[in-house]
């Protein structure tokens, strides 16, 4: 079947703003977003610009905007966008662009290492592992399943419009250690997330929950942090 | 360029569902309600200035433009007013992220159900 894909271009060497260009490409309905832009960058133009490594929902490189969603372009059928109108696809919002397809994501990656994103713990280091129970490790199971693909985090209409938001993937980031057993760094990223800037500014909107493509329940998560802070 | 797409740079429009729709009406509504308590402020205290002044300008509102735009007041009272109410269970009941799409329902139904009526009734007092 012939899809036509409407690509937001932004090349800033050549051109000072962004414009559309539509390509005809030939898929099968089983054929993932991705399939159709690497046939354009491979068969029609090589200068379309786009991030991704694994192309199997599991690097996290190519979220991008798909009529209108952030999506995993390797994770979107075809069939599941109705490939009879044009599909249109842009980068993910909220991030400067780079070219094309392809955002500058030091800013979320900043906003995920402040807040401690690794095992803090006390006391002398024991002689075997550290043993967790499974009621324990369910705790933030959810969490832990993050690939930092960046969908939630510009999916969320305060990260537009404040820039200095930690943005939902960095509080699910500080969710996965916060509520495991064996981390004893939690008051502190507790305390991070309870700047003005933290937990606080989620309107709960829920665009972040619809839009990860691991399923996370990423709202849920924030509510948990929230919580933590007021029940401490 | 199929005319249907806005121009360069602004892009798509965000396709947010129920709870990015909700949030933005209650951020509409709740600028609406601003400007109607500011009002409804400078009315109320003119009985300070003489309770003729008042009347007045309480005789000014028993129109049937008025009456329309309290039409507009109500709608917007009553969605902020149960809206809020869901988004304090989305942030303090444990499992509320888990059914805000359930009590997103809830607050149309129970809109629906309240403005309907009042809507009827308040219409055929005013014409």
């Amino acid at each position: 079947m012939d899809v036509t894909l409407t690509i937001r271009r932004f090349n800033p060497e050549t051109v000072d703003e962004p414009s559309w260009q539509s390509f005809e490409v030939s898929v099968q309905p089983t054929d993932r977003v991705l399939d159709a832009l690497h046939t354009i960058k491979w068969e029609v133009d090589g200068t379309l610009t786009f991030r991704r490594s694994c192309a199997h929902g599991v690097c996290g490189s190519d979220a991008m905007r798909i009529n209108g969603r952030n999506r995993l372009a390797c994770k979107t059928l075809v069939k599941d966008i109705d490939p009879t109108k044009p599909i249109t696809v842009e980068p993910i919002k909220g991030l400067p662009v780079l070219k094309d397809l392809v955002v500058d994501m030091e800013p979320f990656f900043a906003a995920y290492r402040s807040v401690m994103p690794f095992l803090v713990t006390d006391g002398h280091e024991p002689t075997r592992e550290r043993l967790q129970s499974q009621s324990d490790r369910e705790r933030f199971d959810d969490t832990t399943k993050c690939i930092l693909c960046a969908a939630c985090t510009t999916s969320c209409p305060v990260y537009w419009n404040d820039g200095q938001y930690f943005g939902p993937q960095a509080i699910v980031g500080a969710h996965r250690f916060i509520f495991d057993s064996r981390d004893a760094g939690g008051a502190e990223r507790l305390e991070i997330l309870n700047d003005r800037e933290g937990v606080w500014r989620c309107r709960t909107t829920f665009n972040c929950t619809d839009a990860c493509p691991r399923g996370i329940e990423v709202t849920k998560a924030i509510q948990e942090v929230k919580r933590a802070l007021i029940f401490r | 360029m199929p005319s249907a797409l806005p121009s360069a740079p602004a892009g798509t429009l965000y396709r947010g569902r129920d709870g990015m729709w909700t949030w933005v009406a209650h951020r509409i509504t709740g600028v609406m309600l601003f400007f109607f308590l500011f009002a409804h402020v400078i009315d109320t205290a003119l009985v300070n200035v003489s309770p003729e002044a008042y009347n007045t300008a309480l005789e000014t509102y028993k129109t049937p433009v008025v009456a329309l735009m309290e039409v507009g007041l109500v709608a917007g009272v009553l969605f902020h007013a149960f809206n809020g109410l869901r988004v304090v269970a989305v942030d303090f009941w444990s499992q509320g992220p888990r059914y805000q799409r359930h009590m997103s329902v809830a607050v149309v139904v129970i809109w629906v159900a309240l403005f309907v009526p009042f809507v009827v009734r308040h219409l055929m007092n005013a014409f």
